[in-house]
């Protein structure tokens, strides 16, 4: 059977989901994109990777429409004037998100909501009506946990009542994300940790961190940290474990091929990125570009990896726990010393568009035996201080996005100050983003995206399912060992009879 | 001479110790001995009678000139140790002072709210506590004390002063009750709850549930009296058997039933926070 005979069959598929594999088949049949000799050596051992993101790039891989413009001028081309009440609001919003590309065919952002509907807020009932409606169309038309939405800093009704209807609907999509800062009241902190404990977000976002990085900023996808009205062209992993082992010692690694692999993966990464400004024409083709919605100068491209602790493992021939990465100090020191040298490296390349951030890839559904961004392995977590502080010590250099998460036991659906206060301390070490979620809830977070066990065991038994990230989350849930996260169990305390 | 206290272990982080993220510190040595206790091994100081050495099995427990080593470098953490203990002690009891054990709860300070002492007894250790709490608290962080309450608070004024809040066990109102379950009268419990409150001092108070106590009459006349300060909490705790040892070892935990008929009996006396846990 030829692949495009199995595309077209496939039981498994929803139609949006063959639709979305049969536009990559066509624009796998063509390629215009040449890497030098070398970077495709790097390319050929799985060493640099375009994450399958298509052999002819026709859209950027993150579009971050800048909604709150969106909001105040409507746009000419859906012939959609500005909102007047919450109803039209959201009516607008559910009429651009359909038009709106992505690597993955629906939008990875969605907007700040909060931030973009209290303005309208007359009756909360009614507000609350709408909110629904539109997380319910969210959740059954975009269908994909790589779709986000941001609320916060600011105590708001909006915020509360998606909140609220987040905890009530138990629902993966959308994917959220509170921008925390000094402005983010406690009470308002703790109903989103207490919503988390339920259904797995909102992840909280240190503002203070990103705010040097980035003008305005909106997280995105997974946790992407990208510019608003922008976004991010293209995404290359490198894979740290793969070069680990095609290197000949620290020194080689440091000296030879790091700054090789890095450069190579700079490389396609630039002649990606050309391909869609200069080849596919995308800013030249799109409407939201016509109306100042998205910008080409706020779109940046994306430089991921992953596997630095199988990384430094490997390359110092680490075997006792108490010195691998994330328990001994030469490790975690090295692990810094990498990502430095990568930092550096990347921040000096100039690409012809734009300029490259730096972001801890989630891993992907095939991984195994490659711990995402820059974790430590699920496992060989230590204990809960030190897994913060070291946490906190790599994820600095990650401008464009990183986040670790942590699941907790039911201690902390009563408590949750307690979450807050570990969320405060982390962020106070310069942590940028943590994830946390109840270890018995039906929602939970693969690596950075969400899904129902539910339905992963729907999936698995056969079925077709709505949510397009489940399926890699069948795949990730088992190569990534999800469900063997370390759950944070704060022990025993009073000293009565067993608590 | 720097003044120093039995302590059985630090936890860095715990959620059930008071409000928000906490470090405990559980002191060795319990004036109580109650019959649901499920942590026996902290009532007693070791009497280095040796009976835990043999049966270590990682050759972490030594008897040297007459006294019980350990070596937490070698130690497992299997338990078997306090398992084998006949004196309800343990041999891992590090002899600490306020400054040493300042220092490990510094080592997770950016993440927790307060510091919590536990025990065991915490309150034998008071003047140590005092001094504990002062290092705590220009570290700007919280002191709570969790305790049986077997000591006048009015009596250890050092303590009092330092702490920020008490948590505090209300096993049995019933004296002769109290008596058989913990070998002491409660008249000095009942007063510390009473002066606790009064001086605002006073966090939560807790009562196990357990069949075979008459707990109706220990919640009804104890939410009675913190019911008057509506700040003070009150908490349920469902007798479990794990770790107990002796005539209850192998009680039933307590029906739904029975916690949720006592928590609405707490709060139809007045009491505003009322957890089952």
């Amino acid at each position: 059977m030829s692949e495009l005979t199995e595309l077209l069959r496939d039981p498994l598929y929803t139609y949006p989901q063959r639709l979305i594999a049969l536009a990559k088949y066509a624009e796998n049949s063509e390629s215009g994109i040449e890497l030098s000799e070398e970077a495709q050596a790097f390319a050929d051992r799985d060493i640099i990777f375009d994450m399958n993101e298509g052999a002819s790039p026709y859209r950027p891989r993150y579009v971050v429409v800048n909604f709150d413009k969106f909001m105040k001028q409507g746009s000419k081309f859906l012939m959609l004037d500005p909102p007047n009440d919450i109803w039209e609001a959201v009516s607008n919003l559910m009429a651009i998100y359909h038009h709106i590309p992505s690597v993955v065919g629906v939008p990875v952002y969605i907007g700040h909501l909060d931030r973009l509907l209290e303005p309208y807020i007359t009756d909360e009932n009614e507000a609350r009506k709408a909110i629904h409606m539109l997380l319910i169309h969210v959740d059954r038309t975009i269908s994909d946990s790589f779709c986000h939405s941001d609320i916060g800093p600011h105590d708001t009704r909006a915020g509360r009542i998606i909140l609220e209807l987040s905890a009530e609907m138990q629902r993966p999509v959308p994917n959220m994300s509170l921008i925390y800062n000094k402005n983010t009241p406690d009470d308002f902190a703790r109903l989103a940790i207490s919503t988390g404990m339920i259904t797995s977000k909102p992840s909280f976002v240190n503002d203070d961190m990103y705010a040097k990085d980035w003008d305005e900023y909106a997280i995105v996808s997974c946790y992407n940290a990208l510019p608003l009205g922008g976004g991010g062209l293209t995404l290359g992993r490198l894979n740290l474990k793969n070069l680990a082992e095609a290197s000949n010692g620290p020194q080689d690694l440091m000296d030879n091929m790091l700054p090789r692999a890095v450069a190579a993966q700079c490389e396609q990464m630039d002649k990606r990125d050309t391909y869609i400004i200069e080849d596919s024409r995308f800013f030249q083709n799109s409407f939201l570009s016509e109306e100042g919605l998205i910008e080409q100068e706020r779109f940046v491209g994306m430089f991921g990896l992953v596997g630095l602790a199988e990384c430094v493992n490997n390359v110092l021939a680490l075997n006792k726990q108490n010195d691998r990465f994330g328990h001994g100090e030469r490790a975690n020191a090295f692990g810094e010393e990498i990502l430095e040298a990568i930092h550096r490296m990347i921040t000096a390349y100039k690409p012809k568009y734009g300029r490259f951030c730096l972001h801890g890839q989630v891993g992907i559904s095939t991984d195994i035996g490659v711990t995402p961004n820059v974790r430590v392995p699920v496992g060989e977590e230590p204990p809960m201080p030190q897994h913060l502080a070291v946490t906190a010590r790599m994820q600095k250099y990650f401008n464009g996005g990183v986040g670790e998460l942590f699941p907790f036991d039911n201690t902390a659906k009563r408590n949750p100050q307690a979450v807050l206060d570990i969320i405060k301390g982390a962020f106070s070490q310069n942590m940028r983003y943590i994830s946390y979620y109840s270890n018995d809830a039906d929602v939970i977070r693969v690596t950075g995206y969400m899904v129902k066990r539910s339905d992963i065991e729907s999936y698995d038994g056969g079925k077709r399912v709505l949510g397009n990230s489940t399926v890699l989350g069948s795949g990730a849930t088992k190569g990534l060992r999800v469900y063997e996260r370390k759950v944070r169990s704060t022990e025993n305390g009073t000293k009565s009879a067993g608590m | 001479m720097v003044r120093k206290a039995p302590v059985c272990r630090i936890i860095p982080f715990s959620f059930v110790d008071g409000p928000g993220n906490r470090a405990a510190i559980f002191f060795q040595g319990c004036g109580f001995r109650c019959l649901y206790c499920h942590n026996p091994e902290t009532i007693s100081l070791c009497n280095n009678c040796g009976a835990c050495v043999q049966g270590c099995p990682v050759g972490a427990l030594i008897m040297e000139a007459g006294k019980v080593q350990w070596n937490p470098g070698l130690c497992c953490g299997c338990d078997l140790c306090i398992q084998e203990c006949p004196n309800y002690s343990s041999p891992r009891i590090k002899m600490m002072d306020a400054m040493e054990i300042w220092n490990e709860c510094e080592a997770v300070s950016p993440y927790i709210e307060g510091i919590t002492v536990s025990g065991g007894e915490c309150t034998q250790h008071h003047e140590l506590l005092a001094e504990l709490f002062s290092l705590a608290h220009s570290a700007g962080k919280t002191a709570f004390v969790d305790t049986n309450g077997q000591t006048r608070f009015i009596d250890m004024p050092d303590l009092t002063e330092a702490m920020d809040m008490a948590m505090l066990d209300v096993k049995a109102i019933d004296d002769n009750e109290h008596k058989r379950l913990t070998g002491s009268s409660n008249e000095t419990v009942l007063e510390n709850m009473s002066y606790l409150a009064k001086i605002g001092k006073l966090y939560e108070i807790r009562t196990v549930v357990a069949y075979g106590l008459d707990c109706a009459h220990t919640v009804d006349e104890a939410s009675k009296i913190i019911a008057l300060y509506p700040r003070v909490r009150y908490k349920l705790i469902r007798f479990r058997n794990k770790g107990v040892r002796g005539a209850m070892s192998n009680d039933e935990s307590p029906s739904d039933k029975m916690m949720n008929e006592l928590k609405l009996l707490a709060e139809s006396n007045g009491v505003r926070l009322v957890e089952i846990i």
